[in-house]
């Protein structure tokens, strides 16, 4: 590495985690591209921002792009305070660095939880600002002016009083890089009201090659002598062959290797064909080591339920305010309230896969992959040839959907890849099959949730208590969070509590539970869960208290503005008092990570089939300041449908541990003749910017089971509402 | 045995089983990988890919089933990404992860050339046979709507 990594006032101040050396001087820690283009031509100004003398500027993105528009959004963001010309800019994934360009709330290069754009918002702000500064200041001296006298342009530094201008491209011909980056402070950050990118819907930078077929994903990799990999994984974590005949896979044409791992068999082939033949060919006994074995998830259901509801199971207190059970104890009324949710599969299009070549001496390694943590994936490669991260090579590809699939610590499908390499030392593109990807799917947890509120004499919410039985899911996807966050497992209950509702006495309980299954977030996390539960209930409580369900909400959140302000919007929208015919309204509302958002879903049954319809739904949302506003709205949309599939469809089984479904015709995610119309009203503020992707997907559960209560009377008490389960709610 | 036939307007001839999937050989003989691997049932459309004029699930094509027909990909659905389809699809901002627009894309441009007004329920039937797991679906209606009117 060249040049001097230095700490920077920024990252003294504590600002932005991963900033620890604000690397100034000669392209350090840069991609191979970039570091020839700062040789011949341009000026690395910063580790994110590059300029060369024809005025191109790089910007490092330091998000993984899965469809969600953060590998614009990021570095538009930081060219706004740059005052860069946009059409200049070239946007460059940046290279795996967690001290450069970690994620400031997790502390690493890790995509997830909607958060990329609100967590690296201001820091890249500061970025974008001090290389404006470094650009002001060279400017000064080249004409011997003040800097005070000078102002910037898109990409362009201008004295007025002469009228004198300077290209960014012309600086960087001859700029003084300081040692030190210049301080900024947060009022000399562009004021809202002069933005000329943010909140200005650019083209995402990878939509082009999304429809004529150039974008690349790992899948796509073609390298010379790329032979084709297929792992059949033991059907239950922990387990492995106990015995392999692999007598009809070696038969197969094209095989040129068969690979026994701890926890499967691999294949490699010539062709993908000849490695799924082969892969289908081994016949494997599995030993029984691994906790999932005899794992029943129907019966496991009722299991996590009981659990739920019986106050003697251990419990970890999530967040509590007052003395709840007092509270609960002499309250006038109680209300109780079960709910569960099944297993659910991510589904991302792009089966998992990976492309590896491992060195001829074993001793590094060239990786393609699409992983939501891009160093993670490097150390997972390390890891598995005893080498140096740095003899890794990293080409970061375009993920077919991630949804927190691929955010593991273990990241095995570039494991598999990897050792397949290891053993053949050719490149090798391990593939799974969508059969793979159920089978060894990783699965939004079970859980089951117990509530119980109390109201006083009055008709007050005075008590709230919610208990959820669920695996520990970052126990299996990410210990060493889990131990930082001392056992509090945030994947599993963050959002328990429901804060935003102020009710005097709250009792959020965490109950760990160990089905053995693979489990994972998903889009949504774990409010996906938990507000099927809470909104749902609260729903109840309005019922029991006699109260329309928007105003008791509104009597909840109490002053919060723009909370009555999305459920004002909602409410217009969808007409929510005007009586329907043959259909009903529901409506849910959470306050996900600083984002307001409320939606109704209009509904029909068919009580003879069971079959719930929803022909519309309507979603106000307020993030604050909508970087790409349109990306915004593509975001709900989509958000939206993956919560109908939650709310109605979607449901993993297992038994003896191992999954029951094999592919789309045994698992129904939402098709386009099945989504309702969708209104969106956007209600951009100046308020920094706040989660999107995932905001509205746990909404539209229990959005669409208030209005089948208030339609029927039937209370759904199980995600997925299915028509089985919509029938037998309607017999009671 | 070789099996000829033409993709995107050029002959091409492939040395595979004949029971190997097109798709396969679209993708890592041919080296186009616009077309994407799904489910290879059938059942998702991220393969689909044109026939003699007419939309295939590539996955489940054995490849001697396509001697000395016509395969066109989303690389030969236009010269310049310039199809009407394509063109739609940007101004609407479809794609976001884009792994199945591909496939979203085949299938709408065979439904306009097939029917050139097609109502809003024409639509999503024809395009019920693609899933999209982001939830583009909105946006894939109001393209189609736009190619639609604009071609």
């Amino acid at each position: 590495m060249i040049g001097q990594t230095l700490s920077s006032p920024v990252s003294r101040r504590g600002f932005m985690v991963g900033a620890a050396g604000l690397t100034f001087g000669i392209a350090a820690g840069l991609p191979g591209e970039t570091v020839q283009a700062a040789a011949a031509k341009s000026a690395a100004m910063s580790p994110w921002v590059t300029i060369a003398k024809d005025g191109t500027i790089s910007i490092m993105s330091p998000a993984a792009e899965m469809g969600q528009g953060s590998l614009t959004s990021i570095p538009l963001i930081l060219a706004e305070d740059l005052d860069a010309d946009w059409a200049h800019v070239r946007v460059i994934p940046a290279p795996p660095d967690d001290a450069l360009f970690g994620n400031p709330q997790f502390g690493y290069m890790y995509t997830a939880g909607s958060n990329a754009v609100a967590s690296y918002f201001k820091p890249v702000r500061k970025f974008g600002a001090q290389v404006r500064k470094i650009l002001i200041a060279n400017a000064a001296t080249h004409w011997n002016v003040p800097v005070s006298e000078l102002s910037t342009g898109p990409s362009v530094v201008i004295h007025e009083k002469t009228g004198r201008k300077l290209r960014y491209g012309e600086i960087a011909a001859f700029a003084q890089i300081p040692q030190d980056a210049p301080e900024v402070k947060d009022e000399e950050l562009k004021p809202t009201k002069n933005f000329r990118l943010i909140g200005k819907d650019v083209m995402r930078v990878d939509m082009p090659g999304k429809v004529n077929g150039t974008a690349r994903y790992s899948i796509d990799v073609d390298v010379p002598g790329l032979l084709y990999g297929a792992v059949m994984r033991a059907p239950v974590e922990g387990a492995g062959p106990a015995t392999i005949d692999d007598k009809k896979a070696r038969a197969v044409k094209g095989v040129v290797a068969i690979v026994p791992l701890s926890y499967g068999v691999g294949v490699v082939a010539k062709t993908p064909s000849a490695a799924f033949a082969a892969k289908k060919a081994l016949v494997i006994t599995w030993n029984q080591t691994g906790k999932a074995w005899g794992f029943d998830s129907t019966k496991g259901g009722e299991i996590f339920a009981a659990a739920a509801r019986n106050l003697d199971q251990k419990s970890m207190v999530w967040d509590a305010l007052g003395d709840t059970k007092q509270a609960l104890a002499s309250a006038a009324t109680t209300v109780e309230g079960d709910y569960r949710c099944d297993f659910v599969y991510h589904a991302q299009m792009e089966p998992l896969n990976a492309v590896a070549s491992v060195s001829r001496d074993g001793k590094s390694v060239e990786l393609w992959a699409g992983v939501q943590a891009k160093t993670v994936a490097v150390t997972v490669a390390a890891s598995a040839l005893g080498i140096a991260a740095d003899k890794v090579v990293y080409h970061d590809m375009l993920m077919g959907g991630g949804f927190g699939r691929r955010g593991h610590h273990d990241i095995e499908f570039v494991y598999d890849a990897v050792v397949l390499s290891q053993a053949v030392k050719r490149p090798v593109k391990s593939m799974w099959t969508r059969e793979d990807d159920f089978r060894n799917g990783r699965f939004y947890p079970l859980a089951g949730h117990y509530l119980k509120a109390g109201f006083d004499a009055a008709g007050k919410v005075v008590a709230y208590h919610h208990r959820k039985a669920c695996d520990v899911v970052s126990a299996f996807q990410e210990p060493a969070r889990l131990e930082k966050d001392k056992g509090r497992d945030r994947v599993s209950f963050t959002g328990l509590e429901a804060k935003y509702y102020q009710i005097p006495n709250h009792l959020a309980e965490a109950v760990p539970m160990d089905s053995g299954m693979r489990t994972s977030s998903l889009r949504g996390v774990a409010h996906l869960s938990n507000l099927f539960g809470i909104e749902s209930f609260i729903d109840e409580l309005a019922l029991k208290g006699g109260v329309e369900p928007v105003a008791f909400r509104r009597t909840l959140i109490g002053a919060a503005p723009r909370g009555h302000a999305v459920l004002d919007s909602v409410t217009r929208m969808s007409e929510w008092s005007r009586p329907r015919a043959d259909t009903a309204l529901g409506i849910a509302y959470t306050d996900f990570a600083g984002t307001l958002i409320a939606a109704v879903a209009e509904v029909a049954v068919d009580r003879k089939t069971g079959i719930i319809r929803v022909p519309k739904m309507w979603v106000a949302i307020d993030c604050g300041i909508a970087v790409q506003p349109n990306s915004v709205r593509a975001q709900v949309e989509g958000g939206l449908i993956y919560g109908l599939g939650f709310a109605l469809w979607e449901r993993i089984t297992t038994k003896d541990g191992t999954v029951d479904q094999a592919n789309f015709q045994d698992y129904h995610i939402p098709r386009i003749n099945e989504v309702p119309e969708i209104e969106i009203d956007l209600i951009v503020t100046d308020n920094r910017p706040t989660g999107v992707g995932e905001a509205v997907t746990s909404l539209v559960a229990p959005a669409i089971g208030n209005a089948v209560a208030k339609l029927t009377g039937a209370r759904l008490r199980q995600a997925p509402m299915s028509r089985d389960r919509v029938l037998a709610a309607l017999k009671v | 045995m070789a099996i000829s036939f033409t993709v995107n307007g050029k002959p091409v001839s492939v040395e595979a089983p004949p029971d190997t999937r097109l798709l396969w050989v679209i993708r890592e003989e041919l080296k186009l990988h616009g077309t994407k691997f799904g489910c290879g049932v059938g059942q998702c459309g991220a393969c689909m890919v044109h026939i003699d004029g007419d939309r295939t699930f590539s996955c489940l094509a054995p490849i001697e089933a396509v001697a000395g027909r016509s395969v066109t990909t989303i690389e030969g659905l236009s010269a310049h990404s310039d199809h009407p389809v394509q063109k739609a699809w940007l101004a609407e901002r479809v794609p976001q992860c884009g792994y199945c627009q591909s496939g979203q894309i085949m299938s709408a441009a065979i439904l306009l050339k097939q029917n050139p007004h097609p109502t809003r329920a024409q639509i999503v039937a024809h395009m019920s046979t693609n899933l999209c797991r982001c939830g583009t679906y909105p946006r894939i209606v109001r393209a189609i709507e736009r190619a639609s009117r604009e071609s």
